[in-house]
């Protein structure tokens, strides 16, 4: 085709012309118009329009970049890396399909019913039901508005939940910060806040956001780390149920092309290409989206009726990219070659005022698409009427093979599907691992006096200390199938491994005791360390927490979230590779597939002459494992005095990356060997143990290691613990106290059994490394009986909780109206 | 025997409805969640119903005030409302449910039907989860509580449910009607201050009825403790009496039936 009208039309706001430019011209226009695409993608731009001898409209470059952003194609992670390590090299054509993808893959698991394609990974759960799990970040938006970032990022993922397969309806919310100390002093550049700002905004954007919408918020972690100064991590998840013959999809030409929800308006133009990008000084507020639960919620019940009276074929949310990328995902998904026809001024919108790019690229809220077929318009625009909300059709879905956009009689997008799918240029990316220089420190040697100090310091640790502020602040019991609280314990103010959802609001069928739990693992600490070690640790986490509560982690499910530097620079996407490798043979050795993931690259904060600050590499890997009967859920609280404390798994000498390390200001340090086929067979039998009855409580031991854990479990049930410290399995290396107090060597779990169990328990687990290190105590003290025989020390946990409790909102300096319960 | 119908009122931003039912189906009860638009296009009438439940929430996202805006569409059917309190028929209203009956000035019953109470913002300020421990009044008429020990333990959810009222003459109202029904206290039976009355409510009142005692007002949710499980210290079985919240249904249901 020749000379398109929208050429001339948008000659008004567009006269550049691309066929004959040079590079450079073009790279001005990328740059002042936001658009993030590098040199190879402008070029392959350039040749495409060559090609068919024409001009390109705004409104197709702008879709372009929106559709090659680093948001929406994962361009990174699904790139040709080689990776150099030492003098050899490792090629990947495809690095996460090669590392991640393969993995899942190779362990073909039966429930997982859909992976990596659809907007969140879906597994069975049970015969009639399936379980949709997405996790999200919204970095890029929290750092600059943190309250507006932190909303829309927990609007976003509840309708990537709400646009998988026909729909699913969300359960639970899961929230994952990564923050600088809220009492950080250092100096700050005048367009970065504070990161006390940055917390309690964020905290109330969700809390608002998820509140509102009525899901239950009752899982989540933070971690406090300065170099996350510049470049606060939001990830944001949401778990959906729905029936199993909703998982699957299929739209067909002639379907009709209908937005739902909000209006759409100026809000969020570029929030895929902007959160592509290093956050530079005079990032664009517009960039930000607003959100309006309400909306949402009444989206939420509307389409869930719909989708039980079958109105439509497939939906998706309209999220980064607006139109041009939910009608462009769509279009590529309707059987035969595809394609859609839209016209813009059928839509919706806030102003009257907007381009009709604009309408197309516009990320405004609460939008969802929909594949309706024409005789079913009317009846769900009564429904939609009667619930509050708005709808318009756009167009229809074809079979052309292109995305036909227009505005009346103007043309915005003519272009083949093919290309902008499929048309990314990709080059080898170059990745460099050096592991860092293993400093040979001393393990420490400490008294019982200096034990005790580094206890009574790591219980206070910002990275330890209680999340109750937060967790309150969260309605987590909405839906009424919260039965393992984020809090546990005899006050109800424990530090919960994992959480347990009973679906009662989704089968309404309280004979059906079916559930499932929801955890986390994220280390920072030792990814600085290792990345590959970060991956492992990180999922044996995530793993040991759903195990704590007695789910079965035979049939869990995985999810990676991985937020790094700039993958430019070759020693930041190797770390980035190391931990996808890591991820991957984590997979494998616990058998347990992963089911979606998401990436956020470019975090680092460029200083005006030109400095970069990474964040470091930070995985989250989240877990979910059904629990057959949740009336067999473990909580991780001491039960009572005169019980047997067994441990399972080996501590190491190894302190790399610890609590321990930090404490005695080493860097370096060792990392501990991992097994993750002992650990994974540990786990499951303890889920087994757990569905007899034989477990009374357990708890993962992470941060600061068996004592910590040991004082957690202990304050939470007002129960004293006395531990043996010669009764511990020990690696050859790890000799000192206070090293086997501290490690946090992962696969180790701190289990309380019954005296007239303790024979089932240990048939039950028969063939793993656990051994009984100690009882339970009347007196509620932490006693510790050294490798010399003699009480090496003994702290009151009273004292221990209430130095526990008191340190997040000290740091945020909020007076709190009144006393906690547990200090009478 | 005819199971009684319960209508759950819903509209754009209530999120309690469905556990709700699920209650009201434990106890026998036939529940239909209904849109208030279906109520006001007349194609569902209030009074083919034998209880009314307006549950929890944020209805049309608590703007202006928790429950105002619901509370301003219903004054439109408030003669229909006060002849469904008065004809005996069990009404509950749960934590947004309640800031609504308060505000249409159904609860504290007053002659005028003006509103002489209030949920105003938590003394702390902000949303807050926890469960508390509630005194039950067992002098009041209120049909919901048979059965029921003077202990009991719910979970709140809210951060508007401080209790106010317009003029002390309200309160000496209320305790003369015994229409206080549920107060906050600690583990000793006790009133405390915060996080025992985690909102800082007047004479920590949690739930009022209205004197004749069918019409209930209550902030904690009785829906979210309907079988053990759902009770913090499950796994402890430390818990004073399990699935309290029903016992409150099953009340209405009962009360219907006879």
């Amino acid at each position: 085709m020749s000379e398109t009208p929208a050429a001339q039309a948008c000659a008004g706001s567009w006269t550049q012309p691309w066929l004959a430019a040079p590079l450079k011209a073009l790279q001005e226009l990328n740059a002042r118009h936001g658009w993030s695409l590098c040199a190879a993608e402008l070029r392959a731009i350039q040749a495409h329009f060559t090609k068919i001898q024409r001009e390109p409209t705004r409104a197709e470059v702008e879709t372009i970049a929106q559709s090659w952003s680093e948001h929406c194609k994962h361009k990174t992670f699904t790139s040709p890396v080689a990776l150099r390590e030492g003098k050899s090299t490792r090629r990947y054509k495809n690095l996460l399909a090669e590392t991640i993808m393969a993995a899942t893959r190779k362990l073909k698991a039966p429930w997982c019913l859909s992976v990596f394609q659809d907007n969140a990974g879906v597994v069975a759960f049970g015969e009639r039901w399936a379980l949709a799990y997405k996790v999200e970040t919204h970095n890029h938006p929290c750092a600059i508005e943190p309250y507006g970032g932190a909303e829309t990022g927990v609007g976003g993922v509840i309708r990537d939940v709400l646009g998988v397969g026909l729909g699913a309806k969300p359960v639970l919310n899961t929230d994952v910060f990564c923050f600088c100390p809220p009492d950080y002093a250092g100096e700050l550049p005048g367009n970065v806040l504070h990161p006390r700002r940055t917390l309690t905004c964020v905290v109330a954007g969700v809390r608002d956001y998820g509140n509102r919408m009525g899901i239950p918020t009752a899982s989540g972690a933070i971690f406090f780390d300065e170099d996350y100064r510049f470049n606060p991590l939001v990830f944001v998840g949401t778990v959906g149920m729905m029936p199993a013959d909703a998982v699957i999809s299929a739209i067909l030409p002639g379907d009709a092309v209908v937005a739902v929800g909000g209006r759409t308006g100026r809000d969020g133009l570029h929030g895929a290409t902007f959160s592509s990008a290093s956050l530079a000084k005079d990032a664009d507020q517009a960039a930000v989206q607003i959100g309006h639960a309400i909306m949402e919620k009444r989206v939420l019940d509307a389409l869930l009726k719909a989708r039980g009276q079958r109105l439509y074929r497939a939906l998706t949310d309209c999220g980064a990219g607006g139109f041009s990328s939910a009608v462009g995902e769509m279009a590529a998904r309707v059987q035969g070659k595809g394609g859609a026809r839209v016209d813009l001024a059928n839509a919706l919108l806030k102003t009257s005022d907007l381009e009709p790019w604009e309408i197309w690229l516009s990320e405004a809220q609460e939008r969802m698409v929909l594949a309706v077929p024409p005789k079913n318009l009317k009846a769900l625009g009564e429904l939609m009427a009667l619930e509050g909300v708005e709808v318009c059709a756009l167009g229809e879905f074809t079979s052309t093979g292109r995305i036909d956009v227009r505005y009346k009689d103007e043309r915005l997008v003519d272009m083949d599907l093919d290309f902008i799918h499929e048309g990314l240029p990709k080059s080898e990316l170059a990745a460099l691992w050096e592991p860092p220089k293993q400093d040979p420190c001393a393990l420490p040697r400490a008294d019982g006096a200096r034990c005790a100090e580094i206890l009574r310091w790591a219980v206070a640790n910002l990275n330890v200390c209680s999340r109750e502020w937060v967790i309150r602040q969260y309605d987590h019991e909405v839906q009424g199938g919260t039965v393992v609280k984020p809090l546990q314990g005899l006050h109800h103010d424990g530090p919960g491994d994992a959480c347990v959802i009973w679906p009662l609001a989704v089968t309404e069928d309280p004979s059906d005791f079916r559930g499932f739990a929801v955890s986390h693992g994220i280390n920072p600490a030792l990814g600085r360390l290792d990345p590959y070690a970060m991956a492992m640790a990180c999922v044996d986490e995530a793993l040991a927490n759903v195990a704590c509560v007695g789910a079965d982690i035979s049939q869990a499910a995985l999810l990676d979230n991985f937020c790094w530097g700039s993958p430019k620079d070759p020693r930041q996407l190797g770390a980035l590779a190391k931990a996808a490798e890591g991820c991957r043979d984590a997979a494998l050795g616990f058998e347990t597939p992963f089911i979606s993931g998401k990436d956020s690259l470019n975090n680092e904060y460029v200083e005006p002459k030109g400095r970069a600050n990474p964040i470091p590499g930070t995985l989250l890997i989240s877990a979910v494992a059904p629990i057959q009967d949740i009336r067999k859920a473990v909580t991780m609280d001491l039960k009572g005095p005169r019980n047997a404390l067994y441990l399972i798994g080996r501590a190491s000498g190894a302190i790399g990356g610890s609590l321990l390390a930090e404490f005695l200001e080493l860097s370096g340090g060792a990392l501990p060997e991992f097994d993750a086929k002992a650990a994974r067979d540990a786990y499951r039998r303890l889920g087994l143990a757990a569905n007899k009855g034989l477990v009374l409580s357990a708890h993962n031991l992470s941060e600061g290691g068996l004592a910590v854990a040991a004082s957690e479990m202990g304050f939470s049930g007002d129960t004293g613990v006395e531990i043996d410290l010669d009764k511990l399995p020990k690696a050859r290396d790890a000799a000192g106290e206070a090293v086997l107090l501290f490690a946090e060597s992962p696969g180790r779990i701190l289990v309380e059994v019954a005296t007239a169990c303790e024979k089932d328990f240990l048939k039950a687990l028969r063939g793993i490394l656990v051994s009984r290190i100690g009882m339970t105590l009347a007196n509620p003290v932490l006693r510790v009986i050294g490798l010399d025989g003699r009480i090496l020390l003994e702290e009151g946990l009273r004292d221990l909780k209430a130095r526990w409790q008191k340190t997040l909102p000290e740091k945020l300096l909020v007076a709190l109206p009144g006393q906690n319960r547990g200090r009478k | 025997m005819r199971s009684p119908k319960a209508l759950i009122l819903r509209t754009a931003g209530t999120n309690c409805d469905i556990e709700t039912a699920v209650a009201l189906k434990m106890v026998g009860a036939a529940p239909a969640i209904i849109h208030v638009n279906e109520i006001k296009s007349a194609r569902v009438r209030l009074m083919d119903h034998d209880i009314l439940v307006l549950p929890g929430g944020f209805t049309y996202g608590d703007d202006i005030s928790a429950g105002k805006v619901l509370a301003n569409e219903l004054r439109a059917y408030q003669r229909e409302l006060r002849g469904f309190i008065r004809s005996g028929r069990p009404v509950i209203g749960i934590c947004n449910g309640f800031q609504v009956l308060v505000k249409t000035g159904l609860l504290p019953q007053t002659p005028s039907n003006d509103q002489t109470a209030s949920l105003s913002f938590n003394d702390s300020n902000r949303f807050e989860a926890r469960w508390v421990r509630l005194r039950i009044n067992l002098q009041s008429q209120s049909l919901f509580i048979r059965g029921l020990p003077e202990i009991i333990e719910l979970p709140v959810a809210h951060g508007e449910g401080k209790f106010v009222v317009k003029s002390p003459k309200v309160l000496e109202h209320l305790k003369k009607t015994r229409a206080i029904l549920m107060q906050y206290v600690n583990e000793e039976g006790k009133f405390a201050p915060y996080p025992y009355n985690p909102n800082g409510s007047l004479f920590n009142i949690a739930a009022i009825t209205n004197p004749e005692g069918n019409c209930l007002g209550i902030m904690p949710h009785p829906e979210r403790f309907i079988t053990r499980w759902h009770h913090p210290n499950w796994t402890r079985q430390t818990f004073l009496m399990d699935g309290v919240g029903l016992e409150i249904f099953r009340n209405a249901v009962t009360y219907v039936a006879s």
